[in-house]
C-alpha cells in the first residue's frame, strides 16, 4: 500500500529541473538578488520547459501533469533559489489556477495559454493593508454600474506577488460585492487586466528576502472592468480562495522543503573543505549532528507534503494534511537556514553565499499563504476544537 | 521532409570520478553516473530545429549497454520521434572501427536517411573519428567541426570551425555532420515531452540483427588494446614566489627561464 518511490516521469522531471536550477539559475541568481531585479530570462526558460503549465491540461496549453509535478519542480528550484520558485508558485497556483478552477470556458481560453507558457504572469490579490490572516475582513469593494455592464472597484491590496512585472497580464482581486441575507459580506473574485485605468501598481517593496521576486501594493480607484470579468459565481469568492489556499499550502511546503534541502547541500560541500583546529569542520560531531538534524527536518517535511499531495490527487479531503505540511516544512526551512548559516560561520552572513540568501528567504515561509498560527488554527479546527 | 538520424552516446558524467575497470581496462560504467553526452544533446537539438523549421523525422541511434536506455529516453523527451538501441554483450570493449561498423549497419536500417548528426568528439573515448569512419563506410560526404548548419532542399551548408579558422562547406544530402559545442544551446525537456517519450517506439537490436559478424566486434577483436592505465598524479603545489617589492620581476624572470616569454 505504501510506496514512496517516484514514478519514472516524476523522477525525470525532478532531474530536469535540478539540472536547470544548477546550470542556469545558480550561476546568475546572486546578481539578480543583489540588484533586486526580476530575472526575465530565467522565467522565460522556465516557461519554455513548460513549468508554468505543469498541472494544466494540454487543451489550455498545459503539460497535462498534476499538482504533485508542480511541487517537485518547486522543491528543486528552491533548493537553489526561492525567488524563482515563488515566481513559479504564485504564477501557477495563485495566477492561473483560480482561472482554471473557477473560470468560464471563455476566460480559460483567453488567459490560460499565455500563463501556461510562462509568457504572461497572473497574480492574486487577497491581502489588504488592513489584514491578511482575516481574509473575511476584505474592504475592497466592487459594485455593478452602467446598467450592470461594469464592475467599479475601489480599495487596495498589499504584498501581491508577480503583480508588477513587464509580463504581468492580470490580477484577480477579491472584493466585497454586497451583503448576504445573514448580514455577512458577500465577497467575489474579479479579474483585473494589467493597465486598466484606475488600477495603480506601486513601486516594488524593499524586502528582507525573495529579492529577485516581484511584490507590490496595488490600488484601485474607480477602476472599471466588464461585468464578464467576474471569476466564478458571485458571492463565492471567499470559498474559492480558501480552496486555492489549501492547495497552495502544499506548494509552499514543497518550496520550503527545497530550501531546507538546499541548506543541507551547501553544508555538505562546505564542511568537507573548511578547516578549523587542524581538522575539517565536518569531522566535529557538533557539526555532524547539526547536519543530521537538518537532513531529518527536510526528510520528514518532504514526507508530509508528499502525503498531503497524494490525498489531494486522490480527491480526498486534505485540509489538515496541507496545513501540517506547511507548518512543519516552513519550520524546517527556518531552522535549517539558521543552522546552515551557523555552519558557514562569518561567510554565512555574506550575501554572496547561497546560505545567506537562504537565511533571508526562509522567514517569509512562516508568513505567506497563511501564517504558522493560521495553520495551527486550521489543524485545531479539523480536530473538532471550537473556532 | 528531412529524415534525420542522431547518434547518441551514453557516457560517464564528467562531474563524477571516471575510472577504468581493473580487469580489462574498459570503462568502469558502474562507478560513475551515466548520462547522455552533452555534445549529443546539442546534436539532438540541431536535428529538432531542422525538423521544426520544416518537416522531418528524428531517429535516435545509440550503441551501448542496457542502461543506455536512459540516454535514449532523454533524447526522446527532448522531442526525437523514435530510437534504435543496439545492445549486445559481444560489443563490450569494441574499438572505434567496430563501433562505426555497427553504427553504419544500424543507419542502414532506417529508410531514406537524409542527414546523420553526431557529436564531434565523445567526452569519454575522445576519439573524434567515428563520424569520419561512418562517412567512409557509408560512402557519404562528411562535414565535421560544425558550428552552424542549414539544410536547403537537397543540400546542407555548414560553417566548420577549427583552430585555423572557419571554412564554409556545402554538400549534397545524404551527408554526415558532426557538431561542436558552439552549435546551439540544447533545450530542457518539458513534462509533456517526458510523458510522451514513454510511448515512443524504441527498437532494440543485437549485432546479429544487423548482420554484423560478432567476430568483428568486442574487446578481443579491437585493433588496439589498453595495456596499462594509471590515474593522473595529483597536481603539485608549484613554485611560490615571495613578493618583497620585486615580485613582478621575479615572475618575469621565471617565465623567461621557462622560455615562455
Ligand atoms: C513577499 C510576500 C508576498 C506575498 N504575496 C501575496 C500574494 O501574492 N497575494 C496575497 O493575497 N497576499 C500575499 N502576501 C500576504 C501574506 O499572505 C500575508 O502577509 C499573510 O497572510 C499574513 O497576513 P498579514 O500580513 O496581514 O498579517 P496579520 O493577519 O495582520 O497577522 C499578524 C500576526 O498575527 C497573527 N494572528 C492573526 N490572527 C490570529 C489569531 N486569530 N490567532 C493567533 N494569531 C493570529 C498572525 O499569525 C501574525 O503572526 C504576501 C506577503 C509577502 C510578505
Ligand atoms: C574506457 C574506454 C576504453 C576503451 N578501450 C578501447 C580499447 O581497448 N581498444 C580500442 O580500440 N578502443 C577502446 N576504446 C574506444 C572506444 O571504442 C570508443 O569510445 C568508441 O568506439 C567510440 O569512440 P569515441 O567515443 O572516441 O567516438 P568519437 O568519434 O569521439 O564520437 C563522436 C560521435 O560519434 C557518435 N558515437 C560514438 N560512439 C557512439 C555510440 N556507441 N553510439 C552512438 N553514437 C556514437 C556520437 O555522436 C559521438 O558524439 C575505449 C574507450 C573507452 C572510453
Amino acid at each position: 500500500m505504501i510506496d514512496f518511490r517516484l514514478g519514472d516521469e516524476y523522477e525525470a522531471l525532478r532531474k530536469t529541473v535540478q539540472d536547470f536550477a544548477q546550470n542556469e539559475v545558480a550561476p546568475v541568481i546572486g546578481g539578480f538578488y543583489e540588484r533586486e531585479e526580476f530575472p526575465y530570462d530565467l522565467v522565460a526558460g522556465m516557461g519554455r520547459m513548460g513549468l508554468f503549465g505543469l498541472p494544466f491540461p494540454e487543451e489550455f496549453g498545459g503539460m497535462g501533469g498534476d499538482y504533485f509535478a508542480l511541487c517537485l519542480a518547486l522543491e528543486e528550484l528552491a533548493r537553489v533559489d526561492s525567488s524563482v520558485a515563488i515566481t513559479l508558485e504564485a504564477g501557477v497556483s495563485l495566477g492561473a489556477m483560480p482561472i482554471y478552477r473557477f473560470g468560464s470556458d471563455e476566460q480559460k481560453r483567453r488567459w490560460l495559454p499565455a500563463l501556461c507558457a510562462g509568457e504572461a504572469l497572473g497574480a492574486f490579490g487577497l491581502t489588504e493593508p488592513g489584514g491578511g490572516s482575516d481574509a473575511g475582513a476584505t474592504r475592497t469593494t466592487a459594485r455593478l454600474d452602467d446598467g450592470g455592464g461594469d464592475w467599479v472597484i475601489n480599495g487596495s491590496k498589499s504584498f501581491i506577488t508577480n503583480s508588477g512585472t513587464d509580463i504581468t497580464r492580470l490580477v484577480t482581486v477579491t472584493a466585497v460585492t454586497g451583503q448576504k441575507p445573514d448580514g455577512r459580506k458577500e465577497i467575489s473574485a474579479i479579474i483585473v487586466p494589467s493597465g486598466t485605468p484606475g488600477f495603480t501598481v506601486a513601486p516594488k517593496y524593499s524586502k528582507v528576502g525573495w529579492n529577485a521576486s516581484d511584490t507590490h501594493e496595488l490600488s484601485f480607484d474607480d477602476c472599471r472592468v466588464p461585468a464578464g470579468n467576474l471569476l466564478g459565481e458571485r458571492g463565492r469568492g471567499y470559498a474559492q480562495f480558501l480552496s486555492i489556499l489549501d492547495e497552495g499550502r502544499i506548494a509552499i511546503a514543497a518550496l520550503s522543503v527545497g530550501l531546507a534541502q538546499g541548506c543541507v547541500d551547501e553544508c555538505l560541500r562546505y564542511v568537507n573543505e573548511r578547516e578549523a583546529f587542524g581538522s575539517k569542520i565536518g569531522a566535529y560531531q557538533a557539526i555532524q549532528f547539526k547536519i543530521a538534524d537538518m537532513e531529518t527536518r527536510a526528510h520528514t517535511a518532504r514526507l508530509a507534503y508528499y502525503q498531503a499531495a497524494a490525498k489531494m490527487l486522490r480527491g480526498e479531503p486534505f485540509k489538515k494534511e496541507a496545513a501540517i505540511a506547511k507548518l512543519v516544512s516552513s519550520n524546517a526551512a527556518m531552522d535549517n537556514a539558521r543552522d546552515a548559516t551557523q555552519v558557514f560561520g562569518g561567510y554565512g552572513f555574506m550575501n554572496e553565499f547561497p546560505v545567506g540568501r537562504f537565511y533571508r528567504d526562509a522567514k517569509i515561509l512562516e508568513i505567506g499563504e497563511g501564517t504558522s498560527e493560521v495553520q495551527r488554527m486550521l489543524i485545531a479546527r479539523e480536530l473538532g476544537l471550537p473556532s | 521532409m528531412t529524415n534525420i538520424v542522431v547518434l547518441v552516446k551514453q557516457v560517464p558524467d564528467t562531474y563524477s570520478e571516471r575510472k577504468l575497470s581493473e580487469s580489462d581496462h574498459t570503462l568502469d560504467r558502474e562507478s560513475a553516473d551515466a548520462v547522455i553526452d552533452e555534445i549529443n544533446e546539442r546534436s539532438v537539438e540541431e536535428a529538432l530545429k531542422i525538423k521544426e523549421a520544416g518537416e522531418g523525422e528524428v531517429t535516435v541511434l545509440c550503441v551501448g549497454p542496457d542502461r543506455a536506455t536512459d540516454a535514449i529516453r532523454k533524447a526522446l523527451s527532448m522531442g526525437a520521434d523514435k530510437a534504435i538501441h543496439v545492445s549486445d554483450e559481444s560489443l563490450h570493449g569494441s574499438d572505434m572501427l567496430a563501433t562505426a561498423k555497427v553504427l553504419a549497419a544500424a543507419i542502414g536500417k532506417v529508410e531514406g536517411v537524409d542527414l546523420v548528426i553526431a557529436g564531434n568528439e565523445a567526452s569519454d573515448g575522445r576519439g573524434g573519428a567515428v563520424p569520419a569512419m561512418l562517412a567512409e563506410l557509408l560512402g557519404l560526404p562528411q562535414l565535421t567541426h560544425v558550428r552552424q548548419l542549414t539544410v536547403e532542399g537537397g543540400s546542407v551548408k555548414a560553417d566548420r570551425e577549427t583552430e585555423e579558422g572557419i571554412t564554409h562547406l556545402e554538400a549534397n544530402l545524404p551527408a554526415i555532420v558532426s557538431v561542436t559545442e558552439k552549435i546551439n544551446e540544447p533545450r530542457y525537456p518539458s513534462f509533456k515531452g517526458i510523458m510522451a517519450a514513454k510511448k515512443k517506439p524504441v527498437e532494440t537490436l543485437t549485432v546479429a540483427d544487423l548482420g554484423v559478424d560478432s567476430g568483428e566486434v568486442g574487446l578481443g577483436n579491437a585493433w588496439s588494446t589498453v595495456l596499462e592505465a594509471s590515474p593522473k598524479p595529483p597536481r603539485t603545489a608549484g613554485e611560490r614566489v615571495e613578493d618583497d617589492g620585486d615580485g613582478g620581476t621575479k615572475v618575469a624572470e621565471y617565465l623567461v627561464a621557462q622560455k615562455l616569454i
